[in-house]
């Protein structure tokens, strides 16, 4: 972008560009990068709820935390779930999407009504489920009660079995329509000229769709992904009201990893260890969705 | 072929019902509950719909003082969103047009958004804890401020690109200042993305649970606090989550309907103009 106006002194406008981004910029800075300087610094200390040891503790947190089995478990459980829910919304979503392709009346209206999941709070999404999973008074018990011709009563929440199916099916429910919306606008968007150039060649639906719609929407859907699996490896409000990780810690996910280390066991510095790795880690992931939505644009 | 089409146009309504019922019937499970007696409520196998519809449920709310947690929610995510509005369109605008701090800033501030909240809650609740900002509004403000800053900036930058500069070259040749300029031009050029921007901004801070949770005891709880402190170990308290959670999604509803036009880039990130 060319500068508004190169010959009013160029001296005055830099000082006017950097004072209306600086609060912002300060703000930030002082709510996100010192918190990580923060726990760079007590992750090579020996803070505990008890003990201040400042002192330099060498990589001591750090082997702790590769040691330390609860942190490899709530990796692995916080993968499942992205695993598992992921694939998941992308093929409701697209599958929602081409059913929505067509033009009908009401349509607008329908599509409206799908996005709300989406807006709802997580903490809400959470709460909304476990009345219906409710092993006594929820509808989805009665219902497989209905179709198995016998009452059943399963411990959504505190089965173990179920309570995996439960945090997925609560998150494919609110982040389907996300997908959905968004792919619907990228389908919408596609060039037709090239389906029906296409179509005369003696294309089938599914080849078009395969080498000619896929390829064209491709950068939105990456986008997409992109966003949902940052959200998912973060994933907490969900888990937290369905079930506080358990049973057990059956379910302890990463972000409820660090809470309960934190905020119940006040293993500062540790914790500290487990932030500044979990940063890292997703730096490699962020980046490559930095560089897409900087490229959509 | 008539016929044919109709039957065509039959099957795509009746998915297209099915598909919409299954999604919303959690919520009208949850107004649901929130109409019901709390006979009603602990009904087992449940009660599909109330018999009599009744608003006590809200009442005993008023009446308990938990409505209180939706004013707070309403007084942090507003003034916030205010803050973070007013500093973060003029950072935008300063990245679009003076490319301050170039590519690396902006890609900062992006980032700034996605990296998980977990990694900067220990640190500020430790913080606050020292000079006294857990449990308080302004404490919360604060935070909320820098949690939604980088959504703005990246969200108005967007919209501020769009504006032609032609138009704000043709103000200055008439002699505008650079602030005339950032008023008379820019703001009301992008005035509906700038409201659009706002009300996201507003629903994200309003739905916001781990931040609250970790920094609030009781005197500024906001409502996805106090719906999961209801949910204890001796008894669960159906009728109030119901209705609290009716309480806070209700905004959200309306706010996204006046939107919807905006709601694709919104969420996408600006990655899709929808």
């Amino acid at each position: 972008m060319a500068q508004a106006s190169g010959n009013k002194g160029g001296r005055q406008d830099r000082g006017f560009a950097v004072a209306l981004a600086a609060p912002a910029v300060l703000i930030m800075a002082l709510f996100g990068l010192f918190p990580l300087l923060y726990s760079i610094v007590v992750s090579f200390q020996r803070l505990t709820l008890t003990a201040s040891d400042t002192g330099f503790a060498g990589l001591a947190n750090y082997v702790r935390l590769f040691e330390d089995g609860r942190f490899g478990l709530a990796l692995a459980h916080t993968f499942a779930i992205a695993a598992v829910a992921l694939p998941l919304q992308l093929g409701l979503g697209m599958a929602l999407a081409l059913h929505f392709l067509e033009d009908r009346p009401l349509k607008r209206l329908f599509v409206a009504l799908l996005i709300i999941p989406t807006v709802v709070s997580p903490m809400v999404a959470g709460s909304m489920w476990r009345l219906m999973f409710d092993d006594r008074f929820g509808p989805i018990n009665q219902m497989i009660g209905w179709l198995a011709g016998e009452r059943v009563s399963i411990l959504w929440a505190i089965d173990p079995r179920f309570a995996y199916p439960a945090i997925i099916i609560c998150d494919v429910w609110q982040w389907t329509p996300f997908m959905f919306l968004i792919l619907l606008a990228a389908l919408s968007n596609v060039d037709h000229e090239q389906q029906e150039a296409a179509a005369l060649d003696g294309a089938s639906k599914w080849q078009i769709f395969c080498f000619v719609t896929l390829p064209a929407i491709m950068p939105i859907v990456s986008i997409a992904l992109l966003i949902r699996s940052l959200d998912l490896l973060r994933i907490f409000d969900i888990v937290w009201q369905l079930t506080r990780g358990g049973p057990g810690t059956s379910t302890e996910t990463i972000s409820i990893y660090a809470y309960v280390r934190g905020f119940q066991e006040f293993d500062t510095s540790f914790v500290g260890a487990l932030v500044v790795v979990l940063v890292i880690a997703l730096s490699a992931l962020l980046m490559a969705a930095l560089r897409r939505l900087e490229v959509a644009r | 072929m008539r016929l044919r089409a109709s039957i065509g146009a039959a099957g795509w309504y009746a998915a297209t019902l099915c598909i919409t019922v299954v999604f919303l019937f959690p919520v009208y499970w949850m107004f649901a509950v929130s109409l019901k007696t709390p006979r009603e409520i602990f009904r087992s196998p449940p009660a599909w719909y109330p018999a009599t519809p009744q608003f006590g449920n809200f009442w005993v709310l008023f009446r308990d003082g938990d409505v209180w947690t939706i004013w707070n929610s309403f007084v942090i995510a507003g003034t916030s969103t205010v803050i973070a509005m007013a500093l973060g369109t003029l950072c935008a605008y300063s990245l679009v047009r003076f490319e301050t701090g170039g590519k690396n800033l902006a890609l900062w501030i992006l980032s700034q958004r996605l990296l998980p909240p977990i990694a900067v809650v220990f640190p500020i609740f430790l913080v606050y804890a020292r000079i006294g900002l857990t449990d308080t509004y302004t404490g919360l403000i604060l935070l909320y401020t820098a949690f939604a800053l980088p959504y703005v900036i990246w969200m108005m930058r967007g919209y501020i690109q769009e504006i032609p500069i032609e138009l704000e070259e043709a103000a200055f040749i008439d002699g505008a200042s650079r602030w005339q300029v950032l008023w008379i031009v820019v703001i009301p050029l992008a005035g509906s993305g700038l409201f659009a921007t706002a009300v996201f901004a507003f629903i994200f801070s309003w739905n916001e649970f781990l931040f609250a949770l970790v920094l609030t005891r009781t005197q500024v709880l906001t409502y996805p606090v106090q719906v999961s402190q209801y949910f204890g170990a001796q008894s669960t308290f159906w009728a109030k989550i119901s209705a609290l959670s009716v309480l806070g999604t209700v905004p959200v509803f309306l706010a996204v309907a006046c939107f919807q036009r905006f709601l694709v880039r919104g969420i996408s990130l600006g990655a899709v103009k929808g």
